[in-house]
């Protein structure tokens, strides 16, 4: 293992007395307890942690927060792994074990350099243009194209980790825990508000983590922050978040908040969680997400080594660790003078400070000159040299108007670089409420403009500067806020600040190159992508002029970080290019989640079977026993089939067909939807949601009813029972159950609320068990020997209710079969008791219970459609066959006017048909395409479809149903079903294909 | 995800509702009297507004009742919730009900002579 060379004595927040162990790339270090992996990385020295995506040039640290695009880290090991994690806001852990991304065979060896060195010919657009011929190459081409870029690898398996959600409410949602978030939620705190306060960073303070050049109330800056921390956790209405990143603001103030749990003492607990997703919904939002310092542009800007100043500054006073050991640092405005003064304090070598500003001056200026460090006014660095480590910098000095260089250059030997190039405010989350945003010229930054949710932005983010104002900005926001959210109080007193004083910054966004010819290279602004400079010239050359068009042809901003340190300076250089300005060119959306998060936090704990809720029936155990087979039929398990010992599916369905219609079979159809109908006009609803007449229906009797959407398409169908005057039993599929329920509130509530009616589900209240067969009558009166059964006294479509096995039950003399059959509800209760009753009577007739894919099978026999599976939304009665059941005398039902448009009555619409296979045993798969002339290969004129598709024990024979066109004028006719090696010839019929007279019904 | 106030149960996610489409779409009474363009106009011509718009919900997860919202839908601002069956009674929202187009629909006047007489 190797010492912490780099981590200076005494300085940071860093608990020093626990050292943890981690392992980079196979090689073990060691960090502390407060570290990131970044700065635990930095500590011992490693500057180099990643390869870009394209060129696979080396690369280093360049922030020390979410903003980073470089340090992108494969976490941990098998199916837990995490890729592209930033290393930035890793929070480090003893064993922890990580792997740079994007090399082989390794980081500093990496034989995916060479695209770098053809660097010329990959320019932006270069596999849109090179790969265009012949198409049906391309997908050899993106496999190889894939392989060679790409970053870190996704795990194989199920992600073994534990993931928590959580639901919140609160009056104030404060984003950001930097001086004006935190004297935010002090304010707010204070009134006793709600109060939840998030910070992406594992510690609270923001910027004043590192700035220790200021005082608070005569305070160190962080020892402010800790009092300030201190008194919010006394305070009982307030939640403090920190390792927690606010990634999703959405509609109504309601935002995602994504912590990682996995930094705390838990590892090896069975209880372990390791993130824990918040969905919170704030009455009020305080967006303090401050800024995001930008990089300057110039040659080879993405060597290692080269960083932000103020990340550098982190680094040093928060995790204290020195960035090396000659620092020069290049700026436009006054921060790198902070940093360079953190440096000299700290005894950290610096080589010079090179400063576009022609003039730069005041305190801090005055206070580095005074140190003795060397300062380069107009000057700028022109290139760097240092392969895996920058090693030196060529600087220039700048013409008056910053477009070119003059002078004579010279090299500055140098380990890091700590640059500036001015600050973007963190509008993220304001731009994903909704909110629009400005260009404010003199700061050179995009602002929040109009404000279209309940939320404020103060301090950094909303263009404030300076720590007071920051501070005051917090007190009032929080105070207001928890005022408007109907808590009292009033915002605390501003505490006296000592802060040093910046001077305006010079904005040049490209640095001018010194060759002859004017052309730039190697310019990076997007460093997770490697987009450069002359990318966005050649765009722009190329007409790709809208914001939208250069993201997507050069992807610049399209990497995980979405641009967070370059974005704002693309579309400047394509202002420029363009001979136009920022404004004038826009920006592009910015979407959640604000950083990459794990799909694991958003599923949280609905997996497997807690996914979605299973439901069964009351029978579930006794299809169990009699060792069914499931299938799901919506949320359902419905038992699907019930095989013997070695019995095939096949073999068992068909044996349940046959004792069906031969004996008696029974089927648990407690699934079916139930719907109680309540009221005087109970009648009159169903005969305006129903297409056939309802008004003279007697109690006691039973009907089919079908249900039209509006637009005349079939939408559920079922049997409806007048069971006493002003009180109807509605059944429906077991698909459709709620959805119809919610129809006929909805045409109650919206269309007919003068009607007198009321609607309850009781699915759930009856269980139901459907015997059919010849011996079904008798089996039914062994049971239940009070009842006439007879077809005189019970005729069919009819209900009766009676004692069954000693329950008292509903009868209702229904068929799904075409079989004389009985439906037998008993209240839920008591459905295994009726079951096995049933079962055990029924053995003198061989009862046997048959599945779903039987009572298939039976229907399709009988030519019973199942809606969804004979319809999908665009069927009528009339294509089904059905005019039978559509009233022609009727005023008025749902989708009655529909019925009569042009298209509903043309002669050609799918129609429902039978189709039968020359060959008998040959069963068509269900699907498949219907064609009247076969040819030897796809185009083929397509005239329907196959719906339902079975091999008939009853009929000995295959029978399938298909949607034709213009079907019935086809029957008697011949068609093909083309599949991928044969063709299977059909005869078109109607859809009865057992039993055509009916005269099994009554037994 | 909006958050919606239910006329009867007050605030509640949207996940406990379901979107009902367009309001105030007047079924047409004598429907058979209308042409079959006037009647599509009826069933398939729904209003897509950016900005205002009236719009039906039901509190699927609660209290099963329909109701209407007056909702920018740039802003997702909802500005105004009323019963079903009634109209708005905020100036937004009557102004943007007296100018929608389906005032002056076949199926709509249709409907208004038929209960008027």
């Amino acid at each position: 293992m190797t010492m912490q060379r780099f981590r200076l004595k005494d300085l940071g927040q860093v608990d020093r007395s626990k050292p943890l162990r981690f392992k980079f790339d196979g090689k073990f270090y060691e960090g502390y307890r407060g570290d990131t992996l970044a700065s635990a990385l930095l500590a011992n020295g490693v500057h180099l942690v990643g390869r870009s995506f394209k060129y696979h040039r080396p690369r280093g640290l360049l922030s020390a927060g979410a903003e980073e695009p470089n340090a992108l880290i494969q976490v941990g090991e098998g199916n837990s792994t995490d890729p592209n994690t930033r290393a930035t806001q890793m929070i480090l852990r003893d064993g922890l074990t990580v792997k740079s991304q994007n090399r082989w065979p390794n980081l500093t060896f990496d034989l995916g350099y060479v695209n770098n060195l053809i660097h010329r010919l990959l320019p932006a657009g270069f596999y849109y243009k090179t790969f265009m011929w012949p198409a049906s190459w391309w997908m050899r081409y993106e496999y190889w194209i894939r392989r060679a870029a790409g970053l870190g690898e996704a795990p194989k398996g199920a992600d073994p980790d534990r993931y928590e959600k959580n639901h919140a409410h609160c009056d104030v949602l404060i984003v950001g825990s930097g001086p004006a978030g935190l004297s935010a939620a002090l304010a707010a705190g204070q009134t006793g508000a709600r109060v939840i306060l998030t910070e992406e960073q594992d510690s609270f303070g923001g910027s004043l983590t590192y700035n220790t050049d200021c005082t608070i109330d005569g305070l160190p800056a962080f020892e402010w922050v800790k009092r300030t921390v201190a008194a919010l956790s006394s305070m009982p209405e307030v939640i403090l978040l920190k390792a927690t990143v606010t990634n999703g603001y959405y509609d109504h103030n309601y935002l995602t908040l994504l912590e990682s749990t996995d930094n705390d003492n838990q590892t090896g607990s069975e209880y372990k969680t390791r993130q824990r997703l918040w969905k919170v919904r704030a009455k009020r939002v305080v967006l303090a997400t401050g800024q995001i310092e930008r990089p300057l542009i110039f040659r080879d800007n993405d060597r290692p080594g080269i960083m932000l100043s103020a990340a550098m500054r982190a680094y040093l006073n928060r995790y204290g660790v020195s960035p090396g050991n000659r620092v020069l640092l290049f700026t436009n405005n006054d921060d790198a003078y902070r940093t360079a003064i953190s440096l000299k304090k700290n005894n950290v070598p610096i080589a010079a400070i090179v400063d576009l500003r022609s003039n730069p001056d005041g305190e801090l200026v005055d206070q580095v000159r005074s140190e003795g460090i060397t300062i380069y006014p107009g000057h700028a660095i022109v290139s760097t040299a240092g392969y895996l480590r920058i090693k030196s910098a060529k600087i220039m000095q700048l013409s008056e108007d910053g477009t070119k260089l003059i002078g004579s250059m010279k090299e500055i030997r140098c380990d890091s670089i700590g640059m500036s190039g001015g600050w973007n405010p963190t509008v993220h989350l304001f731009s994903q409420s909704g909110g629009k945003l400005r260009w404010d010229e003199e700061l050179a930054q995009f602002l929040p403009k109009t404000v279209t949710q309940n939320l404020v932005s103060i301090g950094g983010c909303d263009g404030t500067q300076g720590l007071s104002n920051c501070l005051k900005a917090g007190l009032k926001a929080g105070a207001e806020s928890a005022r408007a959210t109907n808590n009292k109080g009033r915002a605390p007193r501003l505490p006296k600040v000592i802060e040093p004083k910046y001077n305006d910054q010079r904005t040049i966004w490209l640095i001018p190159t010194e060759r002859a010819n004017g052309k730039i290279s190697n310019h990076f602004v997007d460093f997770q992508n490697d987009v450069t400079a002359s990318d966005i010239g050649l765009a722009a050359r190329e007409g790709y002029r809208s914001v939208e068009h250069l993201k997507r042809y050069t992807t610049m901003g399209m990497g995980t970080d979405q641009g967070k340190t370059s974005n704002v300076a693309a579309l400047a250089i394509l202002g420029e290019t363009l001979g136009t300005t920022a404004p004038n060119i826009g920006h592009t959306t910015f979407r959640p989640p604000y950083t990459p998060a794990t799909i694991g936090a958003y599923a949280g704990r609905n997996l497997g079977l807690l996914f979605d809720p299973v439901r069964t029936t009351v029978m579930n155990e006794c299809h169990k026993g009699l060792g069914a087979k499931f299938e799901h039929v919506g949320q359902w398990m419905r038992a699907w089939y019930y095989p013997k010992p070695n019995e095939t599916m096949q073999q068992a369905v068909n044996r349940e067909v046959k004792a069906a219609r031969d004996s008696v079979g029974i089927l648990d159809a407690s699934t079916l939807g139930k719907i109680d109908i309540k009221g005087p006009d109970a009648a009159e609803f169903l005969n305006r949601v129903y297409t056939n007449a309802w008004l003279k229906l007697a109690p006691g009797r039973a009907r089919y009813g079908l249900m039209l959407k509006e637009d005349g398409m079939v939408m559920d169908d079922g049997v409806t029972t007048h069971l006493q005057p002003g009180h109807f039993h509605m059944t429906t599929t077991t698909g459709g159950a709620a959805s119809v329920l919610e129809w006929l509130e909805e045409w109650h509530q919206t269309e007919w609320p003068d009607l007198k009616v009321y609607f309850t589900s009781v699915t759930e209240q009856w269980a139901v068990a459907s015997i059919c067969g010849p011996n079904c009558r008798k089996l039914l009166s062994d049971l239940a020997p009070d009842l006439d059964l007879s077809n005189e006294e019970f005729p069919f479509m009819s209900v009766k209710e009676g004692n069954v096995a000693g329950i008292t039950a509903r009868i209702f003399r229904i068929s799904f079969t075409g079989e004389l059959s009985f439906e037998i509800n008993v209240p839920r209760r008591y459905g295994p008791k009726l079951w096995d009753a049933l079962m055990q009577k029924g053995k003198k007739y061989d009862i046997c219970p048959y599945g779903t894919e039987a009572m298939h099978v039976l229907r399709a026999e009988k030519g019973f459609i199942v809606v969804g599976q004979e319809t999908d939304g665009t069927v009528t009665p009339y294509d089904l066959g059905m005019d039978w059941i559509v009233s022609k005398t009727k005023h008025d039902f749902v989708g009655k006017r529909a019925l009569k448009r042009s298209d509903i009555i043309k002669n050609d619409r799918k129609q429902l048909v039978g189709l039968l296979t020359e060959n008998e045993t040959e069963v068509i798969p269900e699907g498949s395409q219907v064609v009247e002339t076969p040819t030897s290969a796809p185009p083929m004129v397509m005239i329907g479809h196959v719906t339902s598709s079975y091999y008939s024990p009853n009929c000995n024979r295959s029978i399938a149903m298909a949607l034709v066109k213009g079907g019935k004028e086809k029957i008697g006719q011949t068609l093909h079903v083309p599949l991928r090696n044969k063709t299977i010839k059909v005869t078109v019929t109607d859809t009865q294909f057992f039993d055509k007279e009916g005269v099994r019904l009554d037994g | 995800m909006l958050y919606i106030k239910c006329p009867w149960c007050g605030y509640r996610d949207d996940a406990e509702f379901h979107y009902g489409g367009e309001a105030h779409i007047k079924r047409p009474f004598d429907a058979d009297s209308l042409s079959d363009e006037e009647f599509s106009e009826y069933l398939f011509q729904k209003s897509n507004t950016k900005g205002l718009t009236l719009e039906r919900w039901v509190h699927t997860s609660g209290c099963r009742r329909w109701f209407n919202v007056l909702r920018n839908t740039v802003t997702n601002e909802i500005i105004e919730v009323y019963p079903s069956n009634q109209l708005p009674s905020s100036q937004a929202g009557k102004e943007y009900y007296k100018n929608n187009w389906r005032r002056k629909s076949a199926a709509e006047s249709l409907t208004t002579r038929q209960v008027e007489k």
